[in-house]
């Protein structure tokens, strides 16, 4: 079970600087799973440590590639199914992030350049309730909001891995591994696939409408306050997923051909940032808050007040959530020309205190939603990490 | 007596270097002290026969041979098989006659294949994620002890040769179409 330790190269310090001035996540901190850089050239050998007080795959710095995967339990899975599947998800999970071959792994040359693999373990409901465990009350379906088309095939699941690497093959290798191993004990239910640009020299991740995407995201220095479960961020428990957090996956269809009709300005209105470096209409730089009382020559706000930017800002520090967002683009049904959108991956210690304000206020006036369309969504508990020597899923199943 | 100083020396320091999940006789001497297993494991199946695989280390410089194995109790026998072409030129399992030999200094690998510890006459299903206890015996009479995880796994579904009574090795309700 060895984590191999290299020396943070030049490039990897100078990235997380960076990364970390641009607002995004960085894992650099504590106990959280910290990339390490490979000295050599070879991006392929990087690999993140997957031991540790948190899982990896959170507040990792987002691979190019990613996968999430909902599972069905099968009828009768118990908690000593759970227990059976989780010791062999987390021997392969070891192996796989670690760049070596999964046990019974009959592709073993495609796990050896693993290029910065994560796999990361969430529950649903379901498996809550398998493992006898009371489920918490804000594990399950969000609360309706108005601007939902949900569709069941992209929504719920009792199980989820989130599989994320720099190396799309790699990506596939872990999830076909990882979903065989499993296959006595549950069954597919959707997949979501999403892939971000390499970031630029700017360090400025976009998403496929064009806009700088998951700047307003917290600072490593605040994940224990937001990100992370602990006696402190969640008292009332449960105790079981302290070190974890919860997540959201919603998959928001972007009306991409309708959004073509506007031109750049009321682009840049209907967000309250410029398009071409991410800066806010009332200037500044792009890490910056906007001014949303500033207002223009004709006392007209320069931030509209239904501005995404304006309805996605808090002055409640404590309400920020953890973006992960990954991209995608799949083949249109006959006769559109696009289907593509976001797999919006959002982690927060409380997901009622946090993510269902912001949501509700997007939900209700944000100029954004005549774009874009949320049409899955699901909830999970991400389990806290495996120390050395534990399995995923431990508190939960003892 | 410097060549025994020697061997007692190599064989404390392998005994050091086994793989977790493993476990060997006391006796520095014995064949089973210089053998180490590496991810050992076992298909899962729900009856009749399966098999255990792993990858058998031999730090002593003269050769060992397994010439026996048995389980906690999940299997009713156990034989040791190789693969290899019969008359009509089919890829058939059998018994592996003399043992399986670990050359000095060397390993060999038990793999979906080649060969492998068969497990036969299941008493219970193997459950994939389910720990099995494997205890294989040298030809000088020495065991050693490893922990072999269950993984549903596809493959291994090779004929036996000598067997009538071929159990099915898939586990849960896949039907391969290929048992007589």
């Amino acid at each position: 079970m060895g984590e191999p330790r290299r020396g943070l190269s030049r490039r990897a310090l100078l990235t997380t600087g960076s990364v970390g001035a641009a607002g995004a996540v960085v894992g650099a901190a504590g106990a959280s799973a910290v990339a390490r850089e490979a000295p050599a050239a070879d991006p392929g050998t990087r690999t993140v440590a997957f031991r540790g007080a948190h899982q990896a795959g959170v507040v990792t710095p987002p691979q190019d590639h990613g996968v999430l995967v909902a599972y069905d339990l099968v009828e009768g899975a118990d908690a000593d199914a759970l227990r059976r599947l989780f010791a062999i998800w987390t021997d392969d999970v070891a192996r796989l992030t670690a760049g070596r071959a999964g046990l019974a792994d009959t592709e073993p040359e495609l796990a050896l350049r693993p290029s910065g693999l994560t796999v990361t373990l969430a529950v649903g409901p379901g498996a809550v309730e398998a493992a006898g465990v009371d489920v918490p009350s804000w594990l399950g379906p969000l609360p309706a909001f108005s601007v939902d088309r949900l569709e069941d095939r992209w929504s719920g699941g009792d199980l989820l891995l989130q599989i994320c690497s720099d190396d799309e093959l790699v990506v596939s290798h872990a999830l076909r591994l990882l979903t065989k191993e499993a296959r006595t004990f549950a069954t597919v239910r959707w997949v979501q696939r999403g892939f971000r640009g390499p970031l630029g020299r700017d360090r400025t991740p976009r998403n496929l409408m064009g806009q700088v995407d998951g700047t307003a995201n917290p600072r490593p220095a605040d994940h224990d306050a937001l990100v992370w479960r602990s006696p402190t961020t969640t008292p009332d428990g449960p105790r079981w997923l302290d070190g974890g957090t919860t997540m959201v996956v919603r998959r928001i269809r972007m009306e991409l051909d309708t959004w073509d009709e506007i031109d750049r300005t009321a682009r840049e209105r209907t967000i309250g940032r410029r398009l071409d470096d991410g800066r806010p209409l009332t200037g500044g730089r792009l890490e910056d808050d906007p001014d949303l009382d500033a207002v223009d020559a004709n006392g007209l706000e320069v931030i509209d007040p239904f501005a995404h930017v304006r309805r996605a800002r808090t002055d409640d520090r404590r309400q920020r959530i953890l973006r992960r967002p990954y991209n995608y683009d799949d083949p249109p049904p006959p006769g559109e020309l696009t289907d593509a959108g976001l797999v919006f991956v959002s982690f927060q210690a409380d997901l009622e205190r946090q993510f269902v304000p912001l949501q509700r206020r997007l939900a209700e006036l944000d100029l954004l939603n005549q774009w874009t369309t949320p049409i899955g969504s699901a909830v999970f508990a991400v389990l806290p990490g495996a120390r050395r020597g534990e399995q995923l899923g431990q508190s939960l199943l003892t | 007596m410097k060549r025994l100083t020697t061997l007692l020396l190599l064989a404390a320091t392998t005994v050091g270097l086994t793989a977790c999940g493993s476990s060997s006789d006391a006796d520095p001497a014995t064949e089973a002290s210089t053998v180490s297993v590496q991810d050992p494991w076992v298909k899962a199946a729900d009856s009749g026969m399966t098999a255990a695989f792993g990858t058998f280390r031999n730090a002593a410089d003269h050769d060992v041979t397994i010439v026996s194995a048995t389980t906690d109790g999940v299997a009713g026998r156990v034989e040791l098989h190789e693969m290899a072409t019969d008359e009509d030129g089919q890829m058939v399992m059998r018994q592996k006659k003399g043992g399986i030999v670990v050359p000095a200094g060397k390993t060999h690998t038990l793999e979906p294949g080649g060969d492998h510890i068969m497990l036969m006459d299941l008493t219970r299903p193997v459950e994939p994620g389910q720990d099995v206890r494997v205890t294989v015996r040298f030809s000088d009479d020495s065991t050693m002890s490893f922990t072999a995880p269950a993984r549903s796994f596809a493959g291994a579904e090779e004929d036996y040769e000598g067997g009538t009574d071929h159990g099915d090795m898939e586990h849960g309700d896949m039907d391969h179409g290929d048992h007589g």
